[in-house]
């Protein structure tokens, strides 16, 4: 075990812990943007510089192992103006057109420029030379290199956390470029779509396009599983005024804060589709049309005609069948019905097909 | 699953993927296995396509379609012969071994090889990693279930793992991925013509009696007909009545004009559906239900982890929640049923379901929970749940080696059908589409259906890549644009069944499974040819048409 003061807090704690770590365990935050636990610890963004006693260089907590004996100051007044420092570089390359932002008010960078009043950037940012214009060719996902701060958390969750590698970072002279695989000939990339870069960005720059339908304030999120396959990801569905306008990943234990496209994108927008049915049809005989019936008239059909041939024929006569994508609990009263009031035990579900 | 994703992906050494392609069809359970891969693990994949993991494996085993069980067979042949096997375990577990030994025996890797179209070495290779890795998994989904000889499939799979001592310990395992979000949960609730919830039989003299008493009323003690065989009554007569909720078979299940003919035999047919599908338009009444979204309860993942699913908003219009929509029924054909919230419901799930005795709303919304859900058997309410199946003990004791010999698919090519095809899900789109093609985006990125042809085949017919091409079977005709290209071996095909506009399932077999009654999506004959010019305009007409 290692022994370390941080804050003047001493703690104990395993060897090979960051100092970020070691700080979090003991409930002393230290900003971050770059880093991304188990998936990005590059350094790259210098905001979670720390003064360590005996130290000339101040170093970034992220990506620093604690050593026996180390004493941390996490708010010295060198790591806070280092790290005004850090967020005035990185604001000299940020496009700050916050109010057309769809990432507004869920911006790691605009929040932690707040918190240390970092209001403007007093460096020209060279990076403008070189910009490349948006890329916005795919239908759920865009890009947007004016906001990116190239802290590479969209590259390594693309290459660690889903293992597809479809987002890289290449150096051209003593400039980086992101190849976010967005655009028009997004077919022909290895992009899946999952858009699990989009929510690690920490700033607007790689966003979900539906993301400017709604200001992340106005949103309540639900926590649920997803609809589609049997691997249980948890989800926050985002609804505003009533309507599902998103999908969030959480932190599932089959899911580790991952989804897919269609989970994030496919998900809600059937909800409410104008293609649902949202009144019982009975099917007029004569026409072969589907005509508007009450709950009553509907419900007072089916039972009369199952009851006449559960009465006449027997149980065997009739059958239901239960959905593989419905709850628990509807599948348990299905074949309850079935069973109880149909007199049958023809029931079953689309496990086979 | 015997086990859980994350100690699959975590714990073990070497994962062997047969007849499942989880990039696709379970991605977040593909980007978990890619990470596997990443951290050293060994991976197999046994599967006839191409598939994208295929390329990060050890090694890929491109099988010849229906032949999963002359592979494993071949496997364990190789495990005998080369002493690998885990005897202790095979002493200690399990019963039935000499059988096993007995039977494997003709499975040489150059007999294998020859059924399963593959090289004996690499067979021999794999066989002696799966043996050797330390913990290794066994992965598979519907490319060993959907065959005549699916179960088969499944319990030589079994077989494997005993045989190498495979099981009861993280990282190891015989785990089927399933397919839909709540295909687990439909067969635990007793969705199932001769199991009542939890698998508990209801020829058992003692659970019928348990059941008659819970829900207080005479049962009828007949086993019931499995939904594939149903269709065939309903033809013949002995089924007049049918309630479907949420399923679309026109769509989903094999040989469509089977099914059509089937449900216009009904006397009177009732659907609880979201929208007008294919199988709705057949349907005397329409019941609006409600969405997972609109609703309360919970589905239960491949993992037998039961989870929450919560209301997030409510639709206009005059829609039931699905649980009051049986009620209904129930009361009004004489079953005085009291209406329940999903919460009330799951507690009477627990009441009757031993490996549920301990889940609840409740429980899994608390904190002791913690958002992990709870995996079954839960047998009390300080039972934890059960993260890895048969530790120390199988279920039924002994663990028992049940092998089978291969048989080949029940239609294969001949000279009028010389194409097997295959189907199977893609990225982008969920089973009938009912769910996706909602979203404008998604129709964008996919938006129309495509046969995978090899470039031999295409040379052979004449047909380049992107052409409109006509694809028949014994049952129907469809057009489809071809994407040429090594994917398939020669002779193979593969469709997605998702499309309304040239639905795989027109051309697809009903033959079942002797057992399980699954159909043989894997396999059937075809024949593909090149369309006229005015065959063509149609066929794009109609892909265009889609989804308009």
């Amino acid at each position: 075990m290692i022994h370390v003061t941080i804050d003047g807090m001493q703690m104990e704690v395993q060897e090979g812990t960051t100092i970020l770590q070691a700080a979090r365990g003991a409930g002393i935050n230290i900003p971050t943007l770059c880093d991304l636990e188990g998936i990005n610890d590059v350094g790259s963004c210098r905001v979670c510089v720390v003064e360590v006693e005996g130290r000339e260089k101040l170093p970034t907590a992220c990506n620093t192992p604690v050593e026996e004996g180390m004493v941390v100051q996490t708010m010295s007044e060198r790591a806070v103006d280092a790290r005004k420092m850090a967020l005035n570089l990185l604001l000299s390359n940020h496009h700050r057109g916050c109010f057309s932002c769809p990432s507004n008010g869920a911006c790691e960078l605009q929040d932690l420029c707040y918190q240390y009043g970092v209001e403007e950037s007093s460096f020209a940012g060279a990076r403008k030379q070189i910009e490349t214009p948006p890329v916005e060719g795919h239908p759920f996902l865009s890009y947007h290199p004016e906001l990116c701060i190239h802290c590479e958390r969209c590259v390594s969750t693309c290459a660690k956390a889903t293992g597809r590698e479809a987002i890289t970072f290449r150096k051209t002279g003593m400039f980086g470029i992101i190849n976010a695989p967005f655009g028009e000939d997004y077919k022909d990339t290895l992009c899946e779509s999952c858009g699990n870069c989009a929510q690690n960005c920490p700033t607007g720059a790689i966003t979900e396009k539906r993301k400017k339908k709604y200001r992340s304030w106005e949103v309540s999120r639900v926590l649920t599983t997803c609809p589609h396959c049997a691997v249980g990801c948890q989800m926050y569905l985002l609804v505003k005024d009533g309507k599902i306008v998103d999908v969030e990943a959480a932190d599932g234990p089959s899911n580790h804060k991952l989804l897919c496209v269609k989970g994030r994108s496919a998900s809600f927008d059937f909800v409410d589709s104008p293609r649902r049915i949202r009144t019982p049809l009975v099917k007029n005989k004569e026409t072969g049309e589907f005509e508007e019936a009450t709950w009553d008239e509907a419900l007072d059909l089916v039972a009369e005609k199952f009851t006449d041939i559960r009465d006449s024929l027997g149980g065997d006569a009739l059958a239901g069948f239960a959905c593989s994508r419905s709850t628990n609990e509807d599948i348990y009263m299905l074949q309850k019905m079935v069973r109880t009031a149909f007199q049958s035990n023809n029931t079953d579900n689309c496990a086979r097909v | 699953m015997t086990n859980t994703i994350q100690d699959i992906t975590q714990d073990a050494n070497l994962i062997l993927l047969i007849g499942s392609n989880p990039e696709e069809a379970h991605p977040v359970f593909g980007m978990q296995i890619r990470q596997a891969v990443q951290r050293g693990a060994h991976l197999l994949v046994a599967d006839p396509r191409d598939i994208d993991l295929s390329q990060k494996a050890d090694i890929h085993l491109k099988l010849k379609p229906g032949t999963n069980v002359a592979f494993v067979n071949g496997m364990m042949h190789i495990i005998i012969e080369e002493g690998l096997q885990n005897q202790e375990f095979i002493d200690e577990r399990t019963e039935n071994y000499e059988e096993l030994k007995k039977l494997t025996a003709s499975y040489t890797a150059e007999r294998t090889a020859e059924i399963c179209g593959i090289d004996p070495q690499q067979l021999r290779e794999a066989a002696r990693l799966y043996a050797t890795a330390g913990n290794s998994a066994i992965l598979y989904c519907l490319g060993v279930t959907e065959h005549t000889s699916g179960t088969e499939g499944v319990m030589s799979l079994a077989n494997l793992a005993m045989l190498c001592g495979m099981i009861g310990r993280p990282g190891t395992g015989v785990n089927p991925i399933r397919g839909q979000n709540n295909v687990q949960g439909a067969c635990d609730m007793g969705a199932d013509p001769d199991k009542f919830p939890g698998y508990q039989k209801i020829t058992d003299p003692k659970v019928f009696e348990k059941f008659e008493k819970a829900w207080g009323t005479k049962l009828n003690p007949n086993p019931g007909t499995k939904a594939t065989q149903c269709f065939h009554k309903m033809m013949t007569g002995d089924i007049k009545g049918l309630f479907i909720f949420g399923e679309d078979p026109v769509r989903t299940d094999p040989d469509t004009n089977h099914v059509i003919h089937a449900l216009q035999s009904l006397d009177f047919f009732v659907i609880d559906e979201l929208f007008m599908t294919e199988t709705a338009k057949y349907a005397d009444v329409i019941l609006p239900g409600r969405s997972y979204a609109e609703k309360e309860g919970t589905f239960t993942n491949t993992e037998r982890r039961v989870q929450r699913v919560r209301k997030a908003v409510e639709i206009e219009g005059n829609t039931m929640a699905d649980t009051d929509i049986f009620t209904e029924i129930m009361n009004r054909m004489g079953y005085p049923q009291p209406k329940l919230t999903p919460a009330q419901i799951m507690d009477e799930i627990a009441s009757v379901t031993p490996s549920f005795a301990g889940i609840s709303h409740e429980r899994l919304d608390s904190e002791e929970v913690d958002g992990r859900g709870l995996q079954w058997p839960c047998t009390g309410k300080d039972h934890p749940g059960t993260r890895i199946m048969h530790v120390g003990k199988f279920a039924r004791g002994k663990g028992l080696f049940q092998p089978a010999e291969y048989r080949a698919s029940c239609e294969l090519p001949d000279d009028e059908y010389p194409l097997v095809m295959m189907t199977g899900r893609i990225l982008y789109h969920y089973n009938a589409c009912a769910m996706t093609d909602k979203t404008e985006g998604i129709n964008e990125i996919a938006p129309e259906a495509f046969i995978e042809l090899n470039t031999a085949d295409a040379e052979k017919y004449g047909i380049a890549d992107g052409e409109m091409i006509g694809i028949s079977s014994r049952r129907s005709e469809i057009s489809a644009r071809a994407r040429v290209s090594d994917k398939t071996r020669p002779g193979e095909t593969w469709m997605p069944f998702h499309y309304l506009k040239a639905g795989a399932n027109w051309l697809t077999s009903a033959a079942l499974d002797s057992i399980s009654a699954t159909p043989e999506y894997k396999v059937c004959a075809i024949k593909v040819r090149k369309l006229s010019p005015e065959e063509t305009e149609a066929a794009e007409a109609s892909a265009r048409a889609t989804l308009a």
